[in-house]
């Protein structure tokens, strides 16, 4: 090989992301409706979200079922620094990742040492979730059951936007940055050792890699990059309460994106969100439209066909669909 | 002669009422390649998940470079420089064989550059440079055997443990292997072999160890062994010695093709 195709090589994985974030930077241009904002705002909170359970079950193989956990620790700890601590957002955003990231450690410490797998895992994952949702719910501190309000400021000082594609456009910068750092874990050593876990516990072991060292780094990481969807979140509807932040809802959709998008990819979890929540938006304004109303629970029923036929005919989602295409095309030159 | 680079003293192993290994010593020499040995469910590869760290025994000690080993996890174990590979082979099913390797290979390579070149000199060391963008669960039984040997050479161990490399594969390619293994051992890794094929038992150990029903039952040069009435007996069944010497069959060319054939439990 030349010096040259391993240089494009290694730049390869890059540039396709730069690609992505330009694409992606100029959508508002295309849909400048504040209904197509909103909804392309909400699709990056969501992806980020997604690129963080990714993170955990795509690359490591630890399937989660309660990242509604993270996202809430994320959401509530923006929303409360804020309003109990008078802390400033762009302040108050670091210390809820890192609790978000802290809250991850402290689930894999109980349930990764325990041996805990699988299934197993993934109940813990939702009762831990469960309990932060009751907890918050009952809790005086976190506004129990009436939620918390952030108190309206526009001004990027405050991390409030009056335009809905400023507020876009950063939550874009936190979905590429996300990205990103999915592609350097991909290329490092701990990436590799993570995905050696995935694949097989016993032969990573004894090649020398510290499985439990390594699922915790992943599941830090992993709640981490969940809570800064859920601060994204705390500031663009500016009310929170229990069901919203620690909902299974959240939990629910931070798997289907990239399990439809495709699991273990940098690109998946975003390609899935837009799937996932274009078709959920697509399919409950044509039933309003036929039926006269909205019909609530519709988007979950299609969400769930979608979870059947990406399982049942696309195992690695969008992302395997698009690589076998390529394939195919490259094989019939 | 220096230190043995490995030593078992009185491993035993128990699960529930079942003694699996019944205090077992075993010495490896430096820069040897030691054979262990023995009928279908001696203990072989218990002894092996003991020695690689991924069962405590239930008492006895396992020294390395004659430190004590016996309370260190696996992976600390693969780091302090012990590699083994999987009698079941354990492939990275998803990855492609350069991938594998790596795993191992990142082990002394924190750079991504460096520990996929160490990857692609291993896979030409064990013969499988060609195949490095196969996935592996594409590979034959034969490649993946070369697969798990490639991984646990990639991590640098001092010593590796082999157990049952050349199982399932066809008698070329037993010839293709054997050469392979004995260059590792020639670039200075100390090998510990189970194995089942005594052809290659007989051409590659310096030394083997019998182990029967958990016992060590004895341990010399492969001729010695092959030829030891104990071994025989334990292969064959009691008094079968006696009986082959009443035939005049040399016990050698008997305890061959009989020991051959088994699969181990």
């Amino acid at each position: 090989m030349t010096r040259l195709a391993i240089r494009r090589l290694a730049c390869g994985p890059w540039l396709s992301l730069a690609a992505a974030a330009l694409l992606l930077a100029v959508l508002p241009a295309l849909f400048a409706s504040s209904a197509a904002l909103n909804f392309l705002g909400f699709v990056m909170v969501i992806a980020l979200a997604a690129l963080g359970w990714n993170l955990l079950a795509g690359y490591g193989g630890q399937f989660s079922f309660g990242h509604a956990a993270f996202f809430g620790m994320g959401a509530y700890a923006m929303a409360l620094l804020q309003v109990r601590l008078g802390l400033n957002p762009w302040l108050a955003l670091p210390v809820a990742v890192a609790l978000g990231g802290l809250t991850g450690l402290a689930t894999g410490f109980l349930s990764f040492r325990a041996g805990l797998r699988g299934s197993y895992f993934a109940l813990v994952t939702l009762a831990f979730a469960e309990v932060f949702r009751i907890l918050a719910n009952a809790m005086a501190f976190t506004g129990g059951a009436a939620g918390v309000l952030v108190p309206l400021r526009i001004g990027a000082a405050q991390f409030q936007f009056a335009d809905k594609a400023t507020f876009y456009w950063v939550a874009l910068g936190f979905v590429i940055a996300a990205m990103a750092l999915t592609r350097l874990v991909e290329r490092s050593r701990f990436g590799a050792q993570l995905v050696a876990v995935r694949e097989n516990e016993e032969a990573a072991r004894a090649l020398g890699v510290d499985t439990v060292r390594v699922k915790l780094k992943a599941i830090t990481l992993s709640g981490a990059v969940t809570a800064a969807a859920g601060c994204l979140y705390a500031q663009k509807s500016l009310y929170l309460d229990a069901n919203i932040a620690f909902g299974p809802w959240i939990s629910v959709e931070a798997l289907l994106a990239p399990i439809i998008g495709g699991l273990g990819t940098v690109f998946g979890p975003l390609a899935g969100t837009f799937l996932l929540l274009g078709l959920g938006e697509g399919t409950k304004t044509l039933l309003a439209t036929l039926t006269g109303s909205a019909v609530p629970g519709a988007d979950l029923v299609l969400f769930g066909a979608l979870l059947i036929l990406a399982v049942a005919f696309a195992p690695r989602g969008i992302m395997g669909v698009v690589a076998g295409a390529a394939a195919r095309i490259g094989g019939a030159r | 002669m220096s230190a043995p680079i490995l030593e078992c003293r009185g491993v035993t192993m128990r699960f529930g009422g079942l003694v699996a290994i019944d205090g077992a010593d075993l010495a490896v020499e430096t820069g040897e390649i030691t054979g262990l040995i023995g009928p279908n469910g001696a203990g072989k590869t218990t002894l092996f998940t003991v020695i690689s760290g991924f069962q405590r025994p239930s008492a006895g000690r396992v020294l390395f470079e004659g430190t004590d080993v016996t309370a260190l996890p696996a992976h600390r174990r693969a780091a302090a420089g012990i590699a083994r590979t999987f009698q079941i082979v354990q492939p990275f099913a998803g990855l492609d064989v350069r991938e594998n390797i790596t795993v191992g290979a990142y082990l002394r390579h924190a750079a991504r550059t460096e520990a996929l070149a160490h990857a692609e000199a291993v896979a030409e060391r064990v013969g499988l440079g060609p195949m490095l963008d196969r996935p592996a669960a594409a590979l034959t039984i034969a490649g993946r055997k070369r697969l798990e040997l490639a991984r646990a050479l990639a991590t640098e161990p001092r010593l590796l443990l082999l157990d049952e490399v050349l199982a399932g594969l066809n008698p070329s390619e037993i010839r293709d292997m054997i050469p392979v293994i004995r260059r590792i051992r020639d670039e200075g890794v100390t090998i510990l072999i189970v194995e089942h094929v005594m052809q290659a038992v007989m051409q590659l150990c310096d030394r083997v160890h019998v182990l029967a029903q958990g016992r060590m039952i004895a341990a010399g040069r492969p001729a010695e062994i092959a030829a030891d009435p104990g071994v025989i007996e334990a292969y064959l069944g009691h008094g079968a010695a006696a009986r082959m010497r009443a035939h005049g069959v040399a016990p050698s060319e008997a305890a061959v093709p009989a020991a051959a054939g088994g699969a181990d439990a």
